[in-house]
Order: structure tokens, then sequence, then C-alpha cells
């Protein structure tokens, strides 16, 4: 019987010597997969919403509205109503009313009824939050259905359980809600940060007024509707939109007891100081540039799974993606060639087809940020391997990019990119990996691969990172608190630590 | 027999032969040797580098005071000894605070002296509270991580787990009064989970910080773990709250605009500040300044995920 | 590591893998919980309309239409060799399958009904399915079934040995039965689901590809769990190690358990996706399997005509 051998393709831009000579996978057009589009003909979304405050929709006092667009396609979707001070100031009000008249008093069983019911109506609408969180953040539908969200009904369904439970939540202390937080959250897993913010808050006890990021209003706004058909009491949820200022008008406002906050570490930084001697709580998730190290030992094949998904998923928009991998030096050119061979299997492209793995850039902004730090990472001479993953010619798009030959002292190394950007760093020794991770002013999160327990166990201790991996990455739980070390933020969110932040324990 | 030691303990008290008008020395009496008291640093007794220095109020000594680059030394070394310290076993630290005790236990008139010397209103009962502060926190070495711990539940075929742990090298303004208690009070929280810290002494009695600093070297804290930095909280705190190498900041007894600069200093690099106001007599409370709530301050919180099979 | 004098066999090129036992360090770790994860969303790849058709007629033309069982007779077997030959008779453009399997006494009724097909004739040998024999009579069934017609072998391991961890008598085993085997190619059954782990997955395959296996096949069908995606997954990342290490292409057989078109689709998902498309040939890839080519066929009719299809309408061989 024949055997078919496959020809040899055009050389890699590698310099690297690679071991496997001319030895190459065909990942080409031998099966391919038709497109599989999931249909957007359920969703129903209105041509313009207004602010969702004390339980209705109010028109901006503007007047003001802004589009939001689907970044797949650059088309509008909607327009959002763009918050001002006084808006801020109506939300608050009503934040403060419901607090002191109706949810401070409610008998917490019954507060946590209420987000169960949130969580059972996001499961019943998941399809339809799911098409439209991919349409207006550009994320993959596999991703926004598989993980965002099933994982906001989940922190919903958690947080609700530990209503009429927060006496056993610090044994010894009485606790009490802090009154009115206000919430701020990021484009990346818009309706997630929602839940992460909203469900502890409301299940201790507090009322909220929450500014969705400006680019990915939506699936906040679908949100609203739930709550509202949850019959949720009025002002308990109240969702201004805007941008910087309206964000800045909330964090300023003296009636919110609380902020917290999921961003850039920049942006982490002006709250903090506007908040400076005031005496307001706040919680702060902020960036990283989380180090995946990887050791000769390790299942290496899963290893790669593990920095594919650590780094291209959800295009890299993660504060927690494994942008740094470090790589034990005697495993490098077979662990990047693998590497290679896997980018090629990457699907780019329509974020509601069903078979795409990396969707479209958040925004242009975003978008031209990436390329920014792309060629800084050229300009200093580290190695750029782009994955030959064809692109839509509209929308915001860019391909799985590794960079080899990386020093720590390389910017690439050291900023968060925010985007499908590997930087590949080598270490000779254990001690060296620790040394090498911890070297950066983040601390959210560290992935290991190897397969000495003994080895893993050590590292996790010493990784300066409030979340680490071994032998997995990217893993999310509402019973798992999550939060940064250093300037990634302070405070957790999730499991038993992630309700402090919105109590006051006596 | 009883006289000679009481005579000899005076001696042996700070400062305590000197007075404002010298008289005429006895001939045959016997001089006695006068201790410069010196910032504590890595565990060595240190000078301030800029070779200044500050009286008590009391005139009975003379003191360091430390500058911005005393700081920046004290930093260093708690930097470099926060590994091993948080490396140590928890049963290992509460031996070591245990031993602090027993030492502060063994220095009882000394302290007692120095306090009454400094001001303080009933030096013996604050030493006490001070000894069985440390007891106290001694027992908490070992208990934290089962209260603070969690085995997380995840919907996966994972086995998660979060526990505390220390935060790094933390500055702390000690609060003025009272100054062994509340200075030891807030030391204790601090470096009984593993952290170790930069602490800026009582303004109104800092001999007596400098006195627990010679117990603190004769017990068995490691260098570094503790520094003890005396001087002006006005010229020294910022310094302490703008510092890239410490994580968190721990006020005591500051507000206003004080507090508001301290605070926009710390966002530097995204401190965690503790601020708290707290009247003197209230350190007595010592449940309430024992409680664990005290002690998560100066932790993060590390979320560890490995898989495990359905 | 390995034996000085062990058969030099043919067709390894490469110098790490010249007929000798591979050493353990070829033969990395497997984490389990992530190998299942990574056919888990494998297994969610949308496979419809174009795509779904090529896959399906693929995936007939990569199967090896077996029966393996004590009361076989060679009227079922002339019947099963009908439809390894005529999957549909009513539609023509239905490809043949790849091979009838058999044992080796049906050899001689498969070589006559599958005159002129195209479609091979498949044997297993080597003591099926236990491979708890002396290995003379082991070399024995192999020659035998070469003799009657086989253009394939699949022999299974000795897994009492390779658990016990006489890697070595494994090997040599297997050496020696390849060179029994001809010009008849060998297809190595490393039964799984006896293997207790991932780990010992991905060693029995190195050790079956460095004694000369052509291909590595999961199971016999008589132990459950027989083939899954997550231990073909294991297998095709031992193949494609082996393939960068030594430039030989060794082939893949999922055998057991795989009953609908859905499930080969998901298994032709992850060849693509493992090894590209090389592989995606019955040269390199078969399905060991009854009953799934019915299904399929069900599903391509279901594709034609967009109704749901009944059983009763499709030949039971």
């Amino acid at each position: 019987m024949a055997i078919k051998l496959v020809e040899d393709g055009p050389e890699t831009q590698s310099t690297h010597q690679r071991r496997r000579g001319e030895r190459r996978l065909d990942f080409g057009t031998a099966w391919e997969y038709a497109p599989a589009p999931e249909r957007p003909d359920h969703v129903r979304l209105r041509d313009r919403y207004g602010l969702f405050i004390n339980g209705r929709w109010v028109s901006p006092e503007s007047g003001k509205f802004f589009k939001t667009i689907n970044p797949a396609t650059e088309e509008p979707i909607a327009e959002i109503a763009e918050g001002s001070e006084a808006d801020v100031e109506r939300a608050v009000a009503a934040a403060r009313q419901a607090y002191e008249s109706v949810w401070s008093k409610m008998r917490p069983l019954e507060r946590g009824k209420y987000v169960y019911r949130i969580a059972r109506a996001i499961q019943e609408r998941a399809r339809e939050l799911a098409v439209v969180e991919s349409m207006d953040g550009g994320k993959p539908i596999k991703e926004s259905r598989d993980f965002d969200v099933p994982t906001t009904a989940a922190h919903f369904f958690y947080n609700a359980g530990w209503a009429d439970k927060l006496s056993y939540a610090f044994p010894g202390r009485a606790v009490r809600p802090l009154g009115v937080a206000g919430q701020i959250i990021p484009w990346n897993f818009p309706l997630l940060m929602a839940a992460w913010k909203i469900a502890p808050a409301l299940a201790c006890g507090n009322t909220v007024v929450l500014k969705p990021a400006e680019t990915t209003p939506l699936t906040a706004l679908l949100l609203a509707e739930i709550i509202r058909e949850a019959e949720l009491p009025p002002g308990v949820v109240n969702i201004v939109t805007g941008a910087g200022a309206t964000g800045a008008a909330l964090v300023n406002h003296p009636d919110v007891d609380k902020i917290a906050f999921t961003g850039s570490t920049a942006v982490g930084k002006l709250i903090q100081r506007a908040l400076a001697g005031t005496g307001k709580r706040m919680t702060m998730e902020l960036g990283g540039k989380a180090a995946n190290i990887v050791f000769a030992d390790a299942p290496l094949d899963q290893a790669v799974e593990g920095i594919i998904n650590g780094i291209f998923f959800n295009q890299g928009h993660v504060c927690c993606a494994g942008s740094r991998l470090l790589v034990e030096e005697g495993i490098h050119d077979v662990l990047v060639a693998k590497l290679r061979d896997r980018m090629a299997t990457l699907r780019v492209g329509d974020p509601l087809d069903k078979n795409t793995d990396i969707g479209a850039i958040n925004s242009r902004e975003q978008l031209e940020r990436i390329e920014q730090l792309v060629q800084v990472g050229e300009d200093e001479g580290a190695e750029r391997y782009t994955a030959p993953c064809p692109l839509p010619e509209k929308g915001f798009f860019f391909s799985p990019t590794i960079f080899t030959g990386v020093a720590q002292s390389h910017a690439i190394a050291r900023e968060e990119i925010f985007g499908p950007v590997l930087s590949v760093l080598t270490f000779r020794t254990e001690s060296e990996a620790v040394e090498r991770a911890n070297n950066t002013f983040y601390g959210l999160s560290a992935g290991i691969w190897s397969n000495k327990g003994a080895r893993l166990f050590k590292l996790a201790t010493q990784l300066e990172a409030g979340v680490v991996w071994a032998n997995t990455y990217n893993k999310f739980d509402p019973s798992s608190a999550f939060g940064g070390y250093k300037e990634s933020g302070f405070g957790r969110e999730g499991g038993r630590h992630g309700l402090l932040p919105y109590l006051v324990v006596e | 027999m009883a006289e000679k030691r009481k005579k000899n303990s005076d001696r042996r008290r700070p400062g305590a032969d000197y007075v404002e008008t010298v008289d005429a020395p006895d001939p045959v009496g016997r001089l006695s040797v006068k201790k410069t008291w010196k910032l504590y640093i890595g565990g060595a007794f240190v000078r301030s580098e800029s070779g200044r220095y500050l009286q008590t109020a009391d005139k009975q000594d003379n003191y360091a005071r430390a500058s911005r680059k005393d700081v920046r030394d004290a930093v260093k070394a708690a930097v470099a000894a926060q590994p091993g310290w948080a490396g140590r076993t928890a049963y290992n630290r509460g031996q070591i605070l245990y031993r602090l005790a027993e030492v502060l236990e063994g220095r009882r008139d000394e302290l007692i002296a120095s306090l009454t010397l400094g001001g303080a209103s009933d030096a013996a009962a604050e030493v006490d509270a001070t000894i069985d502060r440390a007891v106290s926190y001694a027992g908490w070495t070992d208990k934290v991580h089962a209260l603070l711990g969690t085995h997380n539940p995840v919907s996966g075929p994972h086995f998660g787990f979060s526990i505390p742990e220390p935060v790094g090298v933390v500055a702390c303004v000690a609060p003025d009064r009272p100054a062994l208690l509340g200075l030891v009070g807030a030391i204790c929280p601090i470096i009984a989970t593993g952290n170790t810290l930069v602490v800026l002494a009582s303004e109104l009695d800092p001999r007596t910080a400098l006195v627990l600093a010679e117990s603190l070297a004769t017990s068995d804290v490691p260098g570094g773990v503790v520094n003890i930095l005396t001087g002006s909280r006005d010229e020294l705190a910022e310094h302490m709250a703008k510092h890239q190498g410490v994580r968190a900041l721990d006020l005591w007894n500051i507000d206003g605009e004080a507090a508001k600069q301290l605070e926009l200093l710390a966002t530097e690099n995204v401190k965690r500040v503790t601020r708290r106001l707290q009247p003197a007599e209230a350190w007595y409370d010592a449940d309430e300044c024992t409680s664990l709530t005290w002690l998560s301050s100066f932790l993060e919180i590390k979320t560890v995920w490995h898989p495990m099979g359905a | 590591m390995g034996t000085a004098d062990g058969p030099k066999l043919a067709g390894l090129n490469g110098p790490e893998g010249r007929g000798a036992l591979p050493p353990l360090s070829a033969s990395p770790p497997v984490e389990r919980v992530a190998i299942e994860e990574r056919v888990g969303a494998l297994a969610r790849r949308s496979i419809k309309t174009t795509a779904k058709k090529a896959g399906l007629l693929l995936a007939i033309r990569m199967m090896d239409l077996t029966t393996l069982e004590g009361k076989d007779s060679p009227g079922k077997v002339r019947a099963l060799c009908q439809k390894a030959r005529w999957p549909d008779r009513t539609r023509p453009e239905i490809p043949s399958v790849a091979a009838v399997c058999v044992y080796p006494n049906l050899v001689p009724v498969a070589k006559e009904a599958l005159e002129g097909s195209g479609v091979h004739i498949a044997s297993v040998a080597t003591a099926f399915p236990s491979g708890l024999s002396p290995l003379s009579i082991k070399l024995d069934d192999v020659r035998r079934a070469v003799e009657y017609g086989a253009d394939e072998i699949d022999m299974v391991i000795d897994r009492g040995a390779f658990l016990s961890g006489e890697e070595q008598k494994v090997f040599d085993e297997i050496a020696a039965i390849k060179e029994a085997c001809g010009d008849a190619h060998l297809k190595v059954i490393l039964e799984t689901g006896e293997l207790g782990s991932y780990d010992n997955v991905r060693r029995a395959s190195d050790v079956a590809m460095y004694a000369g296996a052509d291909f590595i096949k999961t199971s016999t069908g008589k132990i459950q769990p027989a083939a899954t995606p997550a231990v073909t997954l294991v297998m095709l990342e031992a193949i494609r190690e082996f393939y960068f290490k030594t430039g030989r292409y060794i082939g893949m057989k999922p055998a057991g358990g795989i009953r609908a078109a859905k499930q080969a689709l998901h298994y032709l998902v992850i060849v693509k996706e493992t090894l590209g498309d090389a592989w995606l040939t019955p040269e390199l890839f078969r399905f060991g399997a009854s009953t799934l080519l019915n299904d399929v066929l069900m599903q391509l009719v279901k594709l034609e005509t967009g109704a749901y299809q009944a059983a009763e309408y499709f030949s039971r061989d």
C-alpha cells in the first residue's frame, strides 16, 4: 500500500534551527469545515437603549447617545445613552433609596431568592445573551456560549446561596452591608464581569450602580431587562452607560460607599487617587502579565494546549492571560515548533461562526494598541511569527502571534498587550524560572507545567500571583477567589473571600 | 542588698544618670556609661546615615533621627528578609513570637522604666498587655490558614484551594500612645503571617521602641523582619508611602490632609492601605486587637488549581 | 535500553528509532484532564452541509468493516463483503470501505468475495483477543493469515507483559511479528481499555511504533472501554512525535464503540487538527467498526433528502 508523503512546504520564517528538519504537518484543505454561523434571528434588540435607573428605562439628561458597533463588521448595532453626572446622581439616589427602604430590610433568604431568579433567567436566555455578547464584543460564539454565559449564571447562583449564610462566612464577627456600591467593568467579559460585581453585592445586601464599558454595553442592558423581569425592587440595580466621564462621576459621587473596578492598572491608579483619603472601600482587579512556566518534564502536548488557551482565549483580551511563556531552555525549540503547528489550526474570523477560535479585536483603538506594541517587539529585535490564518477583510482582526528571542527587558515582556500576542523567554533552573516569573510589577496569575508534584506545590507558593494554575490554565469558578498581587490590584472576587469586599465586618 | 540591686537597676535605666545641672562628680564614685540609641535595621543597630539625632522629651537621651535614606535601607533589609521569614513554617513563626514574649517578660523592668520616663500613665499595665499581645499572636501563626483558606468545590475535574499568603513588605506608622503596646500590637499581626516591616515608632516615646528593638535583637526574630525607625513622621511617612518595594501601608491615627497625601503616594504601586484611628485605651481591648481581620489586612489570597479528574 | 541484536526493521529512517526499545524519556507524561478537555473542545466543532458530506464519505473509505464473533460463518462474511464493496447499492457514488476484518479462518472466504474490489482484507492474529499464547503460535497464526491472503494483520500485544514491566518482551514480539507479516501491513492493537492510564497508552504506542508497527490500534472490541476520542488523541500525539523523530508515517485505527456518524466526524476532526491533511486518508486512518456504516449511510441520505431516516430502510449484514 503506497503511503503518500506530503511535500515540503515553503521555508518557515524561523531562523531557529528546527530540530524537526524538513518534516512538517500540513493543516490544509483536505477536509474543510463549512461555515457554521449561529443565527441571530432570535435576538431581540432595540435600536436605542436608555439608562436603567430605579427599575425604569430613562433617557439621559443630556439627550446624548453613542453607537455601539460590531467589531467584526464595523456596523452599528444600537444606540446607547451617554450617562452624565446628573444621571449618575439619579442612579445613586435610587440605589440609596432602595438600600434604605427595601433591600437592607429584606429577610436575607428573600434577597437570595431574587438573585436565584436572575440566575435562572440568564440560563433561559442563554443563547440570546451569547449571540449578543459575540456581536457586541467580538468574542467567538463558542466562548460566549460555553463559558461567558454559563459562568455568569453560575455566579448569580453561587452568590444567591450566601445571602442567608453570611454569619457563617466570618465566624465570631457580625457583618452588615456597606450600602451603595459603584461598579465599573471592562469590555473583555462584559456580562460575566457584571455578574462578578452584581451577584456578591446583592447577596450581601448592597444596592448597586453599574457602569458597563462603552464598547460593550449591550449584554448589561439585556441583564437589566432580566432584572426587571425578575421583579427586583426598583433601584437595587441601576445601570448607567457611558464612557470615562460617566465612570468618573460614579467614582467621585460622595454617596457611594464603595467602588469596585475591573480594568487597566493605569485607570485603577486614577481611581485609587480619586478616592485617597475618603475612607471609601475599594476593590481593584487590574492588569497582568502572567508567566506560564513549562518545564522539560511537563506533559508537553497538553502544555501546548494550555499555552494556546492561555494567550489566545478571548483574543488575548484577558487580564490573566499567560502572555509570557517561560520555557526550560532544553525544550524551547521543540515547544515553539509545536506551538506553531498548533497555531496553524486556529480559525480566526466571524465571531458568530461556531468553529471560530479567535474572533474580532474589541475595538479599533485596541487593535491599534496591539499593532503598536507588536511593532515595538520587532523593533526591539524579538523574532515574530504570525500564524498564516486568513483574516476577514472587514472588522478588527489580528492574527495569533508569538515572539521568540524575547529578553526580560523587552517591552513585550513587561507591558500588558491585551491581545493575541505571546512572548517566549527561556530559563535554565527552577529558581531562575521563579525569579523571572516574579520579575514584574503585575501579579495576577501564573501557570506551571511539570510532572513533579513537589515542584508544582513549591512553585505555587513562590509565585507572586493571585491565581496559580498547575497543569491547566484559565480556569474560573464562582467558588474560587480571583484577584491580584502587587499592581494587579487588591481584593478578591469569588468564593467566601469575594464577600468581604461587600461587607462591613463589625 | 536590695538597695544595691535597685541602684544597679537605676543605673541600667536609660538616661537615668543624666540631669540638667551637673553636680561635681564624686571623686570615688563610678561614672555610668551612656548609651547611644540607634535605629534597628536588618538586625543591626545603626546611626542614621544622615548623622542627625534628636533628644527625647525627657531630655535624658539622644536618639537617631532617621532620614529618607534610612527608610530606603530599612525597606531593603525588610525585602531581603521577607522570603526567608515567609518560608519558615507557621509553627516556627509561632515559636519565635512566643520567644519574643519570653524576652519581653525578661526585660519587663527596663520596659517599664523607659515607658515611665517616656510619659506612659501606667507603664506596668502596658508592658503586661504587650507581652500578652505577643503571646496571643504567637498562637495565630498556624491558625490563620484554617480560617481564611478554603477548598473550592469547582464545577469541573479540578482540585482547587485558596490560601492566605503574606503580602510582602509592609510599612507601618505606629501610634504615639501607647508607645509600646501600640507598636507591638501593630507589628505582631503583620509579622505573624510572614510579612516583614519597617515601622516608624512613636514620636512621643521613641526610646521605648528602641528598647523593644534590643528585645527583638536578643529574641529569635531574624534580622530584617522588624526594622524600627525613629524620627519625624512628617518627614518620613511620605517616603514609606511612596517606596515601590513596599506592598502595603499600615497607618495609625493619621487623618485629614496628611492621610490623603499618603494614600495618594500609595497609589504609585497600588499599595494596600489600612488606615485606622484608634484611641490609646482601645489598644487594651485584646479581643478586638487580636482579631482575625487585623491579620487579614496584610494577607493576599492565592487560588491554586490542579487537574484531578472526574 | 534496547537490544543490540534486535531485529533490523525496514523503513525506520530516523537515527532514534532503529529497531531499539525507545528510552522512557521518549514517552512524555500525559495530563488526563487536559486530554479530555481537548477532545471535548474538538467535539464541539460544528460540521455542517458540504463538510459533513465530505467527512461522511471519507469515513466510509476509512472503514474496516469488522466481524469478530465466535459464530462467524462463511455466509456472514460473504454478506459483509458485499456490504463492503457496495455499501449502498442504490447510490453508486458511495465508495467501498477500506477493508473487511475477520478471523484468519475466514480470510479465504473474504478473499474470494472481494476479488477485484480493491477492498483490503484484514485479519486479527496472534491469539486474538488476549494475546496470551507462546510466540511460536502467534507467529504461526500470522503467517497462516498472510498465506490465506490477508493484506493487513491486526495483532494484539501481550498486555500482561506490558503491565508487568516487560516492555522488551512486548517490543521483541511486535518486531518478530512484523517480520512474519512480510508485505502485509501490521496494525498493533494496544487494548487501551486494559492499560489503565493514558501514560501507559502513550508508552505502549511508542513501543509498538519503534518495534515496527505500521498502524497502532486502540482495541479488540472485546473489552470496555474500547476506542475513545481521548485515547485516540493520545495515540495520535505519539504518532506525531514519531513522525518528527523518524520521518515515518504511522497509521491510526480506533476500534470498538464507534457506532454513530457524529462520533466518526468527531474522530476526523481530531485527526485533522492534530496531524493534518496527510493523515486524512485510508492509508493512515481507519475506523474499526461494524454498525457505524449504516448510521453514516443514514446521515448521507438525510443530508440529501432533508428527512431523518429509520434503520429498517438500510440493510443489516
